[in-house]
């Protein structure tokens, strides 16, 4: 037998955004086991939950990540709404998705760019990232915010986005489509970067369902699963169907990722066209708080999350805890490890698209 | 399968204008830059205290004091639709840079005098 050495790979590392460590266990340079350790960026915030008004609290929800940000204050808002059971209005509903979908397609492309960046392609890390930023910029053009949006409430959107505003949105949405394809060709068809990507990281089916691997790791192995067909905000009105590849490798879950920014196009074309007139705020009674429990359900750009809430009739939630997709996509990950080359590890771990400052909260 | 697939744009780009706006940008109208009162228009109800998620306001009723911690306010906007008074507003541009940890604090002018009660 080979000797064993053990190589830390984090929680500081070039292609790591934010902190994961992992114990690297080689025989050589095969990777023979992955010990993950977490916890270096817990900040507590659903601690603070028991602490602040379930009004104010959304602010707190939408920073549990910069990146699914608006997801994060979306799903918050839908547990409470469910508490409270309030039926929000429909164009709230309709500007909900439009603003997820954006905020879907900014978070692949910069996956897109930290992928590309794990392989050492950084004229394409840089190219996403410039592409990204025209999806910032109809995001702050809409909401007043590049990263957090503030415009999410407990009772619908805290403003409204009108029909003009719409309008230009979805005029400079085929210009940012057009340069995606630029960037999305190459990281699907380059050889150089099908060498890094194919057959890499394999997660055959089984073991997904097993670990319970979510969102775009989940379906590269062929799980037909997305969240968004549970129906909320109104996604049970849009024409999609869940992305699903069967290569269960890297390149697999580079692909579903690709698809899914089109279909994210696709998505906020129907719902533009398909957005009622009227309110986008419901007039919430004073004095009236969330009792109960109950277990919101979202898809997010990296799978599906969990918002548990429970309510004692207190302007304060008595618990609020939130199950990330990372948290949730970890396990496989640690199964992808192990057998890989120790060269693999960065873009393995990468494909899993990892959000550790979500997973810590 | 295509080689060099990329070089085309990279090309491109070398000749092209730089892709990202400058941080001195004239911002989009909507941007949430930074709270601006008018403190003649305050009536120090105290209601912008009350709803600021992150307590960066202060305000002193009988003092006539308006006091705000730019380093603690996030820009959400709530106290300008609290506002009954419509003296705060949210200016597009990104507040200056700071040099010192200093709350920044807006003196009213003293009410004016309550007519006086009728002679008897």
């Amino acid at each position: 037998m080979a000797q064993r050495t053990i190589v830390p790979f984090g929680p500081q590392h070039p292609v790591l955004p934010e902190p994961i460590h992992l114990d690297l266990v080689l025989e050589d340079e095969l990777v023979v086991q992955a010990i993950p350790s977490i916890g270096y960026v817990h900040r507590g915030l659903e601690g603070l939950a028991q602490k602040k008004d379930f009004h104010e609290m959304v602010y707190v929800a939408e920073r549990i990540c910069g990146i699914c940000s608006f997801i994060h204050g979306m799903g918050y808002c839908t547990g409470i709404e469910a508490l409270l059971q309030l039926d929000i209005p429909k164009r709230a509903n309709r500007l909900r998705v439009i603003l997820g979908e954006l905020s879907r397609i900014h978070s692949h492309i910069l996956w897109a760019g930290l992928l590309a960046d794990a392989f050492g392609f950084e004229s394409l890390f840089m190219h996403s990232w410039r592409v990204r930023e025209l999806i910032l910029d109809l995001l702050e053009e809409a909401t007043g915010g590049r990263v957090i949006f503030g415009i999410c409430k407990v009772g619908g959107m805290r403003r409204d986005i009108d029909d003009d505003q719409l309008k230009r949105m979805l005029d400079k949405l085929d210009g940012i489509e057009r340069e995606c394809c630029v960037i999305t060709e190459p990281l699907l068809n380059d050889s150089t970067v099908r060498k890094r990507t194919v057959g890499v990281g394999m997660l055959p089916q089984e073991t997904a369902h097993l670990l319970g691997a979510v969102g775009p790791t989940a379906r590269a192995s062929g799980i037909a699963m997305d969240a968004r067909r549970l129906g909320y905000a109104g996604y049970n009105k849009l024409n999609f169907e869940p992305i699903v590849e069967t290569g269960c490798d890297s390149h697999a879950r580079s692909a579903v990722r690709v698809r899914e920014i089109y279909q994210s196009f696709d998505l906020i074309r129907q719902a533009i066209a398909d957005t009622p007139g009227g309110d986008v705020d419901l007039k919430l009674k004073p004095g009236v708080n969330p009792k109960g429990h109950y277990a919101a359900r979202l898809e997010q750009p990296r799978g599906e999350v969990v918002y548990y809430f429970e309510g004692n009739g207190t302007p304060n939630l008595h618990r609020f805890r939130v199950r990330t997709p990372t948290f949730a996509n970890v396990a496989p990950l640690v199964k992808m490890l192990e057998g890989c080359q120790l060269a693999d590890v960065p873009v393995i771990v990468l494909t899993i698209d990892p959000c550790i400052s979500c997973t810590e909260r | 399968m295509p080689f060099f697939s990329f070089a085309g744009l990279v090309a491109k780009a070398a000749v092209s204008k730089p892709a990202t706006r400058l941080a001195a940008r004239e911002p989009f109208a909507a941007t949430r830059g930074h709270v601006v009162i008018q403190i003649s228009a305050c009536n120090f109800c105290t209601l912008c205290a009350k709803r600021c998620p992150t307590d960066a306001i202060e305000v002193d009723r009988g003092g006539r004091v308006w006091r705000i911690d730019r380093l603690k306010c996030i820009q959400c906007r709530a106290c300008v639709d609290a506002c009954t008074k419509k003296s705060l507003t949210l200016d597009p541009h990104y507040s200056p840079a700071m040099t010192a940890k200093d709350v920044e604090s807006f003196k009213g002018e003293a009410p004016p005098p309550k007519p006086a009660a009728p002679a008897a």
